[in-house]
């Protein structure tokens, strides 16, 4: 028997959980969606950063990268091969030469081609000069990011030097367009040793001025130590590397582990860093340990420059024999490879470009999860991505 | 030094006031700004810097070569062939190319090199000139007279480091 | 030159012609300040400092270059975003200047005549109105219909809330060993403080002072949203915050009150712990009504007010900024009980010795 209610009461009894309803409806705070991008000077460039904020605290954030496309790995199917390497130079635009070096081993690789040692030599140190340009810079943006202005202009001060000498030897300061297949395109001019020794030694000095400006610093720390943990096994599943991966404490580094042919990292002592922590601070004292390695792999480097060509035997009108290869670097930011695949024609048929920003940058999602505001910039900047590296 | 809280910060500032005693220090002493004031003073660039391309137009056959591996196909190059009297008396008449047209568009040129380095009559060199700029973009379409007066800007190749095989390239006498 | 005193004594001018004269000298002096703290501190210290020369062209060595920006901003669209609140959003900037007018009043430059408003409780009154400069970044982080803004504002206004409470509490210390809440009277009893007894000169308050002085500074570090505490306005994060929708003339307005405001506090801090105008200079020393004060006093304030500033932007260059929840915990866990021990020690110390 069901309960016979008078019609008013049960109106009223509606009525009122109705009211409750919506009371409840009011109270719920919906958030805030912050577009951080496309245009942000915490995204140099154009990546766009959707954060769903509950006051200060991030509850989700999500990458959106795309913003500057260009394509080049369609565009690099209609030009030929050493038109290739001018347009991979604008992928990482900082650490550019860093560039062309695994695709020009991947095409080495097909055509079964060996540069002479002086020209491997030659690469490997420029490889390393362009890790050095760029990490310089990431350690004095990273004081931007933090609101420390100074920082980011003795980075570009220090940087100068390294470029001064890339510009030197390759005439381009940014997109050298240097490495051919079978060697270089040109020899070092005279005096240059001797002058980038002096340039390794201004680097040497500004690891040590950074440290004490930022890294040493108390502010510095409070706000990087214990933001933005990426723990090992979270790291390799997103496919994470570079320094990213050994600050998280994997004991991994491409020039170590499997160096590709053509680059003499064999013949150098050096050691990999790691950081058992994997939190922004690792991050950031992993990339500035890193730039004293590569300031005495350099140096090593270039006492040891052996005399000799710096072109294998190459036909004039370079033609890759059908196959595919694949070639893989540790470029700055991280591992960078490049998929081949020829038909034997004057063009790649594909290129595939495995870049390291776009894994790195993937990672966000699921480390800035209920972080504050700035430290989604601070795990950003210590990710380190370069947009171009990004969205290809 | 032993550690203490707050050795960080005062560090830093020490780092950011040595800077400016460095900076404000004058020139003979090792200091000044790292900066050069540009319209007043200019950094000198290196040899080899890729500032803008000149060109010889008497070694240009209008092959054509760097038209076709420029990577933005950013040069235009339009020529034709004639007779040229023969060389002797009573030879045959030889066939000759010649330039019309030879021009780079700036706008659109990525200073890649390639066509310096394809060109197999040496006609394109590189000058580290880099004032060029202007303030409508079609004038940065250079011509073969102004491509031809960028050659008197080209250095000669430096030598090259010890140890090495290659042959330092000349560069065409100079109008 | 103790004639200037009586002279000054002498002339008794309507109730509203000092007013006008103080509000003009006011008047001039607040863009003054903010100029010569923006040329020489923002501009060439800060270059400096980065291994630059800085502006360089506008004027001798550069030191037009503000007066061109100027005519920049002034040239500039006044744009008002879709959505605003018109008038609150106009209003914004112009109290936000006026609580560093009302702020610049109460600093004494010399002997009596030499302030524009002797105020019985001086340092509370620029505590006071100094705090009205809130309301203005809140005005202008609402109106501008901007989220960037609107989490700058919010974040302005938890942050010099939170900053009173050490600043006023550093004050407290200097109030006590003065005896008064007069800035003229703080002055004075720096003229007399020997620290070490009848040896040695009389001293400024910061040689007993020191941690209050920190802790002072770092209070009026936050309430400028100088770095490192520059959250509100931070660059990199949220773009310049709540000034991220004004243009041309506002944002002049905004920046003048920015530098106006550093220059007052650096006099303010110059006053309660480096002795304001006083400096125990011989012949003069115990001569506070000496006419000579008349023209010294500017001087030295002036001088004491420029190592000050140089100490704020010299800081402000150097550090990165701190997270807006470790901003909080520093003020409450550090800043005021730091303050409150050093006020009882100083209060035991003053019953004991006096």
């Amino acid at each position: 028997m069901t309960a016979i209610v008078p019609d008013s009461q049960q109106r009223a009894y509606v009525a009122a959980k109705a009211a409750d309803a919506r009371v409840n409806l009011e109270f719920e705070s919906e958030g805030m969606t912050l577009n951080i991008g496309p245009q942000h000077p915490a995204t140099h460039g154009t990546l766009r950063i959707v954060a769903k904020l509950d006051g200060e605290q991030v509850t989700s954030c999500e990458p959106v990268p795309g913003y500057m496309h260009r394509g080049y790995e369609k565009l690099s199917e209609v030009r030929t091969y050493p038109q290739v390497t001018t347009l991979v130079n604008r992928l990482d635009w900082v650490g550019s030469f860093a560039n062309e070096v695994p695709f020009i081993l991947a095409a080495e690789k097909l055509m079964d081609v060996e540069a002479p040692p002086r020209a491997q030599h030659i690469r490997t140190i420029l490889f390393e000069m362009s890790r050095l340009a760029n990490i310089v810079l990431f350690l004095g943006d990273l004081g931007a990011q933090m609101g420390g202005v100074t920082a980011v202009f003795y980075g570009f001060r220090d940087r100068e030097f390294v470029l001064n000498q890339i510009e030197a030897v390759t005439g381009g300061r940014f997109h050298p367009n240097f490495d051919r297949i079978g060697g270089l395109k040109d020899d070092l001019p005279k005096g240059w040793i001797a002058e980038t020794k002096v340039a390794m030694k201004k680097v040497a000095d500004f690891c040590d001025e950074i440290e004490d400006l930022l890294i040493a610093n108390e502010i510095f720390q409070l706000r990087s130590r214990g933001v933005g943990v990426i723990p090992a096994d979270i790291g390799l599943s997103y496919g994470l590397s570079g320094a990213n991966l050994r600050a998280s404490g994997v004991d991994w580094d491409t020039r170590r582990d499997n160096c590709a042919p053509g680059l003499v990292y064999d013949k150098v002592d050096w050691k990999v860093i790691t950081h058992p922590d994997g939190d922004c601070f690792a991050r950031c004292w992993v990339r500035l340990q890193e730039v004293r390695e590569s300031v005495r792999i350099c140096e090593q480097l270039l006492d040891t420059v052996p005399a000799g060509p710096i072109m294998a035997k190459v036909p004039r009108i370079i033609k890759v024999p059908e196959g595919e290869s694949y070639v893989e670097t540790e470029n700055p930011l991280g591992v960078m490879g490049y998929y081949v695949v020829s038909k034997g024609d004057l063009n790649p048929f594909r290129l595939k470009i495995r870049t390291p920003s776009f894994n790195n940058i993937s990672v966000v999602p699921w480390v800035a999860r209920g972080v504050y505001v700035p430290d989604v910039i601070t795990i950003l900047a210590s990710l380190y991505f370069i947009l171009g590296d990004i969205d290809k | 030094m032993a550690d203490f809280p707050g050795k960080g910060l005062i560090k830093g500032l020490g780092v950011t006031f040595g800077e400016m005693v460095k900076t404000l220090k004058p020139d003979s002493m090792g200091g000044g700004p790292v900066t050069v004031q540009y319209p007043h003073e200019k950094e000198e660039p290196v040899t080899r810097a890729r500032g803008v391309i000149a060109l010889h137009e008497e070694n240009c056959t209008a092959c054509m070569l760097c038209a076709r591996e420029c990577p933005d196909w950013c040069i235009y190059i339009e020529g034709h062939k004639y007779l040229a009297p023969p060389r002797r008396e009573g030879g045959k008449p030889r066939q000759k190319n010649a330039l019309d047209r030879f021009s780079i568009d700036y706008s659109l040129c990525m200073f890649c090199g390639i066509c310096v380095e394809v060109c197999p009559f040496d006609a394109l060199f590189w000058s580290p000139e880099f004032e060029f700029s202007e303030v409508k973009i079609a004038d940065l379409l250079h011509d073969k007279t102004r491509l031809g007066e960028w050659m008197e800007t080209v250095p000669d190749f430096e030598p090259y480091e010890a140890g090495s095989e290659a042959k330092v390239k000349k560069v065409p006498p100079r109008p | 030159m103790s004639t200037v005193a009586t002279l000054l004594g002498e002339l008794t001018p309507a109730y509203w012609q000092s007013t006008l004269v103080r509000v003009l000298i006011i008047g001039i002096l607040v863009p003054t300040g903010a100029l010569i703290l923006a040329i020489v501190f923002l501009f060439k210290v800060m270059a400096w400092m980065q291994s630059r020369l800085g502006p360089y062209e506008a004027g001798p060595k550069g030191l037009l270059q503000l007066v061109a920006e100027v005519g920049k901003w002034l040239q500039k669209e006044d744009l008002i975003p879709q959505g605003a609140d018109k008038i609150v959003f106009k209003a914004a900037p112009f109290i936000i200047l006026a609580s560093t007018f009302v702020l610049y009043a109460a600093i004494p430059a010399g002997p009596d005549p030499a302030i524009a408003a002797n105020v019985p409780t001086g340092i509370y009154f620029i505590l006071a109105v100094s705090s009205v400069s809130v309301i203005g970044v809140l005005m202008a982080g609402w109106a501008s219909s901007n989220k960037y803004a609107l989490i700058g504002g919010i974040r302005a206004a938890g942050q010099l809330i939170a900053y009173e409470l050490p600043m006023v509490l550093a004050a407290v210390g200097v109030v006590v060993l003065a005896g008064s809440l007069n800035l003229q009277d703080i002055v004075h009893a720096q003229a007399g403080f020997f620290a070490f007894g009848d040896w040695g000169p009389a001293l400024p308050f910061i040689v007993v002072q020191l941690p209050l002085f920190i802790v002072f500074m770092s209070a009026v570090q936050a309430e400028l949203t100088q770095a490192p505490f520059d959250m509100p306005i931070a660059e990199s994060e949220i773009v310049s915050g709540y000034q991220v929708e004004y243009s041309g003339f506002r944002f002049l307005v905004f920046f003048l009150a920015e530098f106006a405001t550093a220059f007052g506090f650096a006099a303010i801090v110059s006053t309660l712990f480096l002795g304001g105008w006083y400096l125990p200079i011989p012949g003069l020393a115990d001569d506070l009504q000496s006419g000579w004060w008349y023209l010294l006093g500017p001087i030295i304030l002036f001088t004491k007010v420029m190592i000050v500033s140089f100490i704020i932007f010299w800081v402000r260059f150097t550090y990165p900024r701190f997270r807006e929840d470790q901003l909080q915990k520093l003020a409450w866990k550090w800043l005021i009980p730091i303050s409150l021990v050093w006020i009882t020690v100083t209060s035991v110390a003053v019953v004991v010795w006096q």
